[in-house]
């Protein structure tokens, strides 16, 4: 390759996220050197660790130009089941009193299957009744919201044995056993989408439906997989985030697919569809939580908070449109 | 004042690379009907578009009633009475009938600074222009409730209610009954009547007969001459239109042709507008050309037996085999390739890389430990095909969408034979693409034949479709009106007399 003239736009353009958040970090520690305390930096990816399993579910949906709205319900549901199969023996409370508290592999397999399964039935809407995602997974979320409400009665769930709340606060190799969850999933998820048809599948559909059914692609199941995918990591993410705040309601996750959806274009997955990797939901999360515990230590009004984030959802995206509108 | 209507002279118009019309003349006295004749990419889309200032002219000007006029937009063209009725209607079906004829001139009633859509106005208009033309809807009706033919009257009313003096009919009978086209004939005839210029676009020789009044040909973008209906022959017209002197640009290739590969037997669509009964053969060896007009349904029969549309009827064999195409999946099973006309639409994946354009046919093939793709394998085989085609390209990884069109193309047809198939159908492979590369994909045909394959080609443009085939079939509204496989009888003038046999 030819070496090209440093061009600033171009650069501005390509790793404008990226720079933001250098700049982010740099202006906090100068004016509150706790940021970079060990504390707040494990607490941080603490933080990240959920949101970035969310994010590369919805990565997957976003990629084929969809979205998922009912990710968040389905956090709650993951949340509530893994929370009442894991509550101790002795807790007075208990949802099903005389069972014992079951294995962590095992809880974790049964809240990925139950979620898998409902996000299947949001993919054979999508990819068999051509239902628009939207619409579908918007269903799907009123559903499992209402599903999860009838099962716990709406009450909230406590109680954990020490071994699940352990996941956030025993660490292995200095980092806590979500974060580890967390990096597992990303590395599998890079397998999936590098490494295995299904993910070639998912870029070919996300560039063009029609022509990659011309290819032969399998297009119905690779979307109806795609949303399976998605719901399992959402059941997941509601178990991790059980074991975080050591309880849950049915409103645990609420607008979590939302600030994934915002993480993962932020981070450059694009919303046409075709576009996006793994490192585009990491880094997408990482600038999301990096923004919002900045604005917190530079003693921003939490309520505008809000508007600091809108703002970066709005330059993020235009800068990404134009890296491709501008090609052509 | 003028004998003419409308007057357009020396109209000149240049794409990058291409002449699309070149000095062309139409005159069109009012109260007649000016059929305006020509091939696939004569240019007669071209000149009605720059007469409606949808494309600028080069050179050439336009004249009404004998006073120069410049046309702009569409909009500009309707103010100064010219009007025009689309081969592909564009209406919006789930509104009413006055809705659609007032859309964007809404009749209103003011209150001050508001102003409301006056609905009773609008209904009475609309069934006053409907009776004008010998119509009788209910104006409130919904326009997805009626055939085609009745919203192409519609059209025709608009027209008349913006009290059009021309009227431009661009293949309006295309998909009409013959009972539609009758009631269509009758308005054209009023019309006619009230003084009203007419210009009508059509490859239906004995419609053609039956309303024109005076016919102009046109041929690759060229003025050929203007006549009296009266004074040609159906023969006349079908030599003026093909008329050209062939040059041989094309490689040769002399075949054996093999075993029967691909026999297709009354194919029927589900749509009763498509394709009808259709059988033909192919053979190993074989460059198979499909001629025929726009719209005569090649490429809705080429896509239904590669498992994108629907049959009806009829049966698909391979190799002796019979095939149950439901899905292009199972069609690749069975040893078919298709390139589809629509480039962008349906062939590129646009922001991937050139790669992954030629590897999602083959990453079933490519797999270890039956799901990890073998990527060294994968690799191998674009980087085979790069060389192979000769796709200029700085890397495999490189978005297809940064290609020009002939490499885009050789993409695809790389991803074709990185599957190896035995029958290749290519719909208009050429379309869009220079004629350097149109020249190195002509060559890639040959080869392929050469090898054993079976290549069906569907084109548009009569000396590629002579210069390439072995054998040509030619289609015509949907069935297959005949077959040309005596190199004698392969002339411009036989293609265009099937390809015309409504």
């Amino acid at each position: 390759m030819n070496k090209k003239a440093f061009n600033l736009k171009e650069f501005l353009i390509n790793y404008g996220v990226i720079l933001v958040m250098i700049i982010l970090v740099v202006i906090t520690s100068i004016k509150s050197p706790n940021f970079l305390s060990g504390n707040n930096l494990m607490n941080l990816l603490l933080n990240m660790s959920a949101r970035l399993v969310i994010a590369l579910g919805i990565a997957g949906c976003v990629i084929t130009a969809g979205c998922d709205l009912s990710a968040g319900r389905m956090i709650g549901l993951g949340g509530c089941i893994a929370g009442i199969l894991l509550q101790r023996a002795d807790y007075s409370g208990k949802f099903y009193p005389d069972m014992e508290p079951m294995n962590l592999f095992l809880v974790i397999i049964i809240v990925m299957c139950i979620t898998a399964a409902f996000g299947a039935v949001t993919g054979f809407f999508i990819a068999f009744l051509n239902v628009p995602p939207f619409i579908s997974t918007l269903a799907m979320m009123e559903i499992v919201y209402g599903l999860n409400l009838i099962y716990t009665n709406a009450t909230p769930i406590g109680g954990y044995v020490d071994y699940y709340t352990a996941l956030a606060t025993k660490r292995f190799l200095f980092i806590p056993w979500l974060v580890w969850i967390a990096i597992l999933v990303a590395a599998i998820t890079w397998f999936i989408f590098n490494m295995t048809r299904h993910g070639k599948y998912m870029y070919a559909i996300g560039a063009n439906p029609q022509a990659a059914e011309v290819a032969g692609v399998p297009v119905k199941l690779t979307m109806i997989l795609i949303y399976a995918k998605a719901a399992a990591f959402y059941g997941l993410a509601g178990f991790m985030l059980g074991a975080k705040s050591g309880g849950a309601s049915v409103n645990l996750g609420l607008g979590y697919e939302m600030e994934a959806i915002a993480a993962c274009t932020i981070g450059g997955v694009s919303v046409t569809g075709g576009r996006g990797k793994v490192s585009s939901a990491v880094l997408g999360v990482a600038v999301f939580e990096l923004l919002k515990a900045a604005l917190q230590f530079l003693g921003v009004n939490a309520n505008a908070q809000w508007i600091a984030l809108g703002i970066i959802i709005y330059i993020a995206i235009s800068l990404d449109i134009r890296k491709y509108v501008t090609k052509k | 004042m003028s004998e003419y209507y409308l007057e357009l002279k020396g109209v000149t118009k240049s794409f990058p690379g291409v002449l699309a019309l070149d000095n062309v003349s139409l005159s069109v006295r009012p109260g007649t009907v000016h059929a305006l004749m020509g091939e696939n990419g004569a240019g007669k889309s071209t000149l009605m578009k720059c007469l409606f200032g949808i494309y600028k002219m080069d050179e050439g000007e336009i004249l009404i009633e004998g006073n120069k006029v410049t046309i702009n937009n569409p909009d500009e063209a309707m103010k100064l009475g010219v009007a025009m009725v689309h081969q592909e209607l564009q209406p919006i079906l789930p509104r009413s009938v006055a809705e659609n004829m007032y859309l964007g001139r809404f009749p209103v009633r003011k209150y001050g600074p508001l102003q409301i859509i006056d609905h009773k106005k609008m209904n009475e208009d609309t069934s006053y222009w409907l009776k004008e033309v010998g119509m009788d809807f209910n104006p409130k009706t919904k326009l997805s409730d009626l055939s085609i033919g009745q919203m192409q009257t519609i059209e025709i009313a608009k027209a008349v209610s913006h009290e059009a003096k021309l009227i431009i009919f661009d293949e309006p009978t295309s998909s009409l009954s013959d009972k539609e086209v009758e009631v269509l004939f009758r308005i054209m005839n009023d019309l006619r009547d009230r003084g009203v210029a007419m210009i009508y676009i059509s490859h239906k020789m004995d419609e053609i007969k039956r309303i024109a009044d005076d016919i102009t040909i046109m041929r690759d973008g060229g003025y050929v001459g203007t006549w009296k209906a009266s004074e040609l022959t159906t023969e006349e017209i079908i030599t003026k239109m093909v008329g050209r002197e062939l040059k041989n640009i094309y490689p040769e290739h002399k075949d054996t042709p093999g075993e029967v590969l691909l026999d297709c037997r009354n194919i029927t669509s589900i749509n009763e507008h498509s394709f009808k009964d259709c059988t033909f053969q192919i053979r190993r060896g074989e460059i198979v050309g499909f001629g025929g007009l726009v719209g005569a349904q090649r490429t809705e029969l080429m896509e239904a037996i590669f498992g994108i549309r629907n049959i009806k009827s009829g049966e698909i064999y391979v190799n002796g085999k019979k095939v149950d195409s439901k899905t292009p999946r199972r069609a690749m099973d069975a040893g078919m390739g298709l390139i589809t006309e629509d480039r962008r639409g349906k062939g590129i994946l646009g922001c991937l890389s050139i790669k992954d354009n030629v590897g999602v046919s083959v990453y079933d093939k490519n797999l270890r430990a039956g799901f990890v793709l073998n990527h060294g394998n994968i690799n191998g085989i674009v980087d085979k095909s790069i060389k192979q085609l000769s796709i200029k390209t700085p890397s495999m990884s490189t978005a297809i969408s940064s290609l020009s069109g002939g490499n885009q193309q050789k993409v695809i047809i790389a991803r074709w034979l990185a599957n190896n198939p035995d029958i290749l159908i290519m719909d208009e492979p050429t379309r869009g693409i220079d004629v350097g590369a149109k020249h190195e994909i002509y060559e890639i045909m040959c080869e392929l034949a050469r090898e054993g394959k079976a290549i069906i080609m569907i084109s548009s443009e009569m000396p590629e479709l002579l210069g390439m085939s072995d054998r040509v079939y030619i289609m015509c509204n949907g069935y297959i009106r005949g077959e040309i496989s005596d190199p004698e009888e392969l002339t411009q003038e036989r293609v265009m007399q099937f390809a015309t046999m409504f």
